[in-house]
């Protein structure tokens, strides 16, 4: 198993820690992961994305030009990485804010609305775990109890009381994610 | 269930959890992009409330590098860290130390150049790591990472083998390697050394008081008599022969049967991996020979290459051509050698330099 994941979006949505907090579950499950982020200049300029992949074997490049799975969140996000989904992969999407949607059609293509229904909750803060649980969902790539002990190892032990909501999140993320084709 | 030791961390978060770990005594260093971590963390793990090592953050470049001038000349282990530009500042006081055979650390977590550049990766300081950087005759040894768990396993390594020579070293990464996450497995604290333990494992040479000797010891770089500092340079030289002659490190991955082999080292290594891995598939018999030691240059498994039939040696670099240099003396004109790189921060895709390996080697 090998799985290359990429997570963009602006700065401030947790793109950088959802791929913490998936990096993390692999390592639980004895998997080799790498989480390589962007810093640099798109950092700075609000925009965000981290590459991880996790693998039964010694992962060679920690960098990819074609992915398995898409996660993006914003516009610029999905220009710029839908072209990069491997035939057969997967683009996750959140539709808020998007204009102009995925015209690809030898991809599988899910829209998951983690914006809206944080907002419905009043808990803007569960987007980014929402999001990976409607990731998990169609690619279950690390077992939920991995993901609470990834999720456990990524928080400082200050915020572990916000660990049940989370779980909620991820759960709830798996029920309202939908495929689009 | 992994064990509770496997952490997942950026390679500069190690760097400052393998300071605290090895034992180390003290760091001074100057933030800059991509290597603040480094101090950030060993902030945040306050090490001088458990071992009792200092961490400082000084006022420039220039300063840091002298203070590790200062304490290394005690007998400590001493470190600093920083990217390109900060390296740069930090020239004069390495020919320094390594004029007084000072054993220290210095990391260098490279950023694109020249001049202040960018603070995307870059392994454009390969002549400055190797072939000094510094004024006069003299090396560093120089350990170039590739993964998280090296940049880890590396900092006890380099205090080693600086201890052991006598020598300042330098762990060569880059702004990817700093800034991935990767796992690793942290090793038992070891405790700091002190003065009198030292000396019994490395000689007794430091500046730190009398004591019972007859005579102060003293650390210096200044010999105005030409022939006393002609003395300096042979010992240095032999120094270096000795170093060259036993510490070399390296790693091959399917070289075994290949006829065309990558050198790369770093970020580059692990791309290189996944151009063998692609190559392979298409029936090439492509293998990457990635040096661990930059200084020493690992020469002998080139030799041993060429000795065997290598038709071609690929130097893929993030640089316009720097490492080729020293794989071209190995190879000597035996085989063909060719070089790929990026500049300014631009990563190149396993593809590319799959496809540069076909147009410049594969007849």
């Amino acid at each position: 198993m090998k799985e290359t994941i990429i997570i963009a979006g602006f700065g401030g949505q947790g793109v950088l820690s959802m791929g913490k907090i998936l990096a993390y579950s692999g390592v639980m499950q004895d998997s080799e992961v790498t989480w390589m982020p962007s810093y640099g200049p798109e950092m700075r300029g609000g925009t965000a994305n981290v590459t991880v992949i996790i693998s039964d074997k010694r992962i060679s490049s920690p960098i990819a030009n074609d992915y398995d799975t898409a996660i993006v969140l914003n516009q610029q996000s999905l220009d710029k990485f839908e072209p990069m989904v491997k035939p057969g992969g997967v683009l996750i999407y959140d539709a808020n804010g998007i204009v102009n949607p995925p015209k690809r059609t030898d991809i599988e293509i899910y829209i998951i609305d983690a914006a809206s229904e944080c907002a419905r909750l009043g808990q803007p803060k569960l987007f980014n775990t929402m999001v990976l649980g409607g990731y998990l969902k169609i690619k279950p790539i690390v077992s939920m109890e991995n993901v609470m002990l990834g999720l456990k190892k990524s928080l400082p032990e200050r915020a572990w009381r916000l660990l049940p909501e989370n779980e909620k999140a991820i759960l709830r993320g798996g029920e309202i994610i939908r495929q689009v084709r | 269930m992994a064990d509770s030791d496997v952490r997942l961390m950026k390679g500069n978060e190690v760097i400052a959890h393998a300071a605290v770990r090895c034992g180390c005594d003290g760091y001074f260093g100057y933030p800059i992009t991509p290597q603040s971590e480094v101090m950030e963390t060993l902030m945040e793990l306050r090490p001088w409330e458990t071992t009792g090592m200092v961490v400082l953050q000084a006022e420039s470049e220039i300063s840091s590098i002298n203070m590790v001038y200062g304490g290394a000349a005690t007998g400590k282990k001493i470190m600093t860290s920083s990217s390109s530009p900060g390296v740069s500042l930090m020239s004069e006081g390495l020919s320094y130390l390594a004029a007084c055979e000072l054993p220290c650390l210095v990391v260098n977590c490279q950023r694109g150049g020249p001049g202040l550049g960018t603070i995307q990766p870059s392994q454009g300081d390969y002549f400055q790591a190797c072939k000094g950087g510094g004024h006069g005759d003299y090396h560093l040894i120089v350990l170039a990472p590739s993964s998280v768990q090296e940049m880890y396993d590396f900092v006890s390594l380099a205090f080693d083998l600086a201890f052991k020579h006598r020598n300042p070293a330098m762990i060569l990464a880059d702004g990817a390697i700093g800034q991935m996450m990767e796992k690793v497995v942290l090793s038992e604290q070891q405790p700091r050394l002190a003065d009198e333990e030292i000396a019994e494992r490395y000689g007794d040479w430091a500046t730190c008081g009398k004591g019972n000797r007859k005579r102060y010891n003293v650390c210096t770089s200044l010999f105005m008599q030409p022939d006393d500092l002609e003395a300096l340079n042979l010992r240095l030289q032999a120094k270096y022969r000795t170093i060259e002659a036993e510490e070399a490190r390296w790693e091959e991955i399917m070289c075994d049967d290949a006829e065309y082999v990558l050198v790369a080292y770093g970020s580059s290594a692990r791309i290189s991996a996944a151009v063998v891995e692609q190559a392979r598939e298409q029936g090439l018999k492509v293998g990457l020979l990635r040096p661990i030691t930059l200084y020493p240059f690992p020469v002998k498994p080139l030799r041993d290459m060429v000795e065997r039939g290598v038709k071609g040696f690929l130097s893929v670099e993030l640089n316009a051509g720097q490492m080729v240099e020293d794989v071209r003396l190995a190879v000597n004109g035996e085989a063909a050698v060719g070089h790929y790189g990026r500049t300014g921060g631009v990563l190149f895709t396993p593809e590319e330099v799959l496809e540069a390996l076909k147009n410049k080697l594969v007849k």
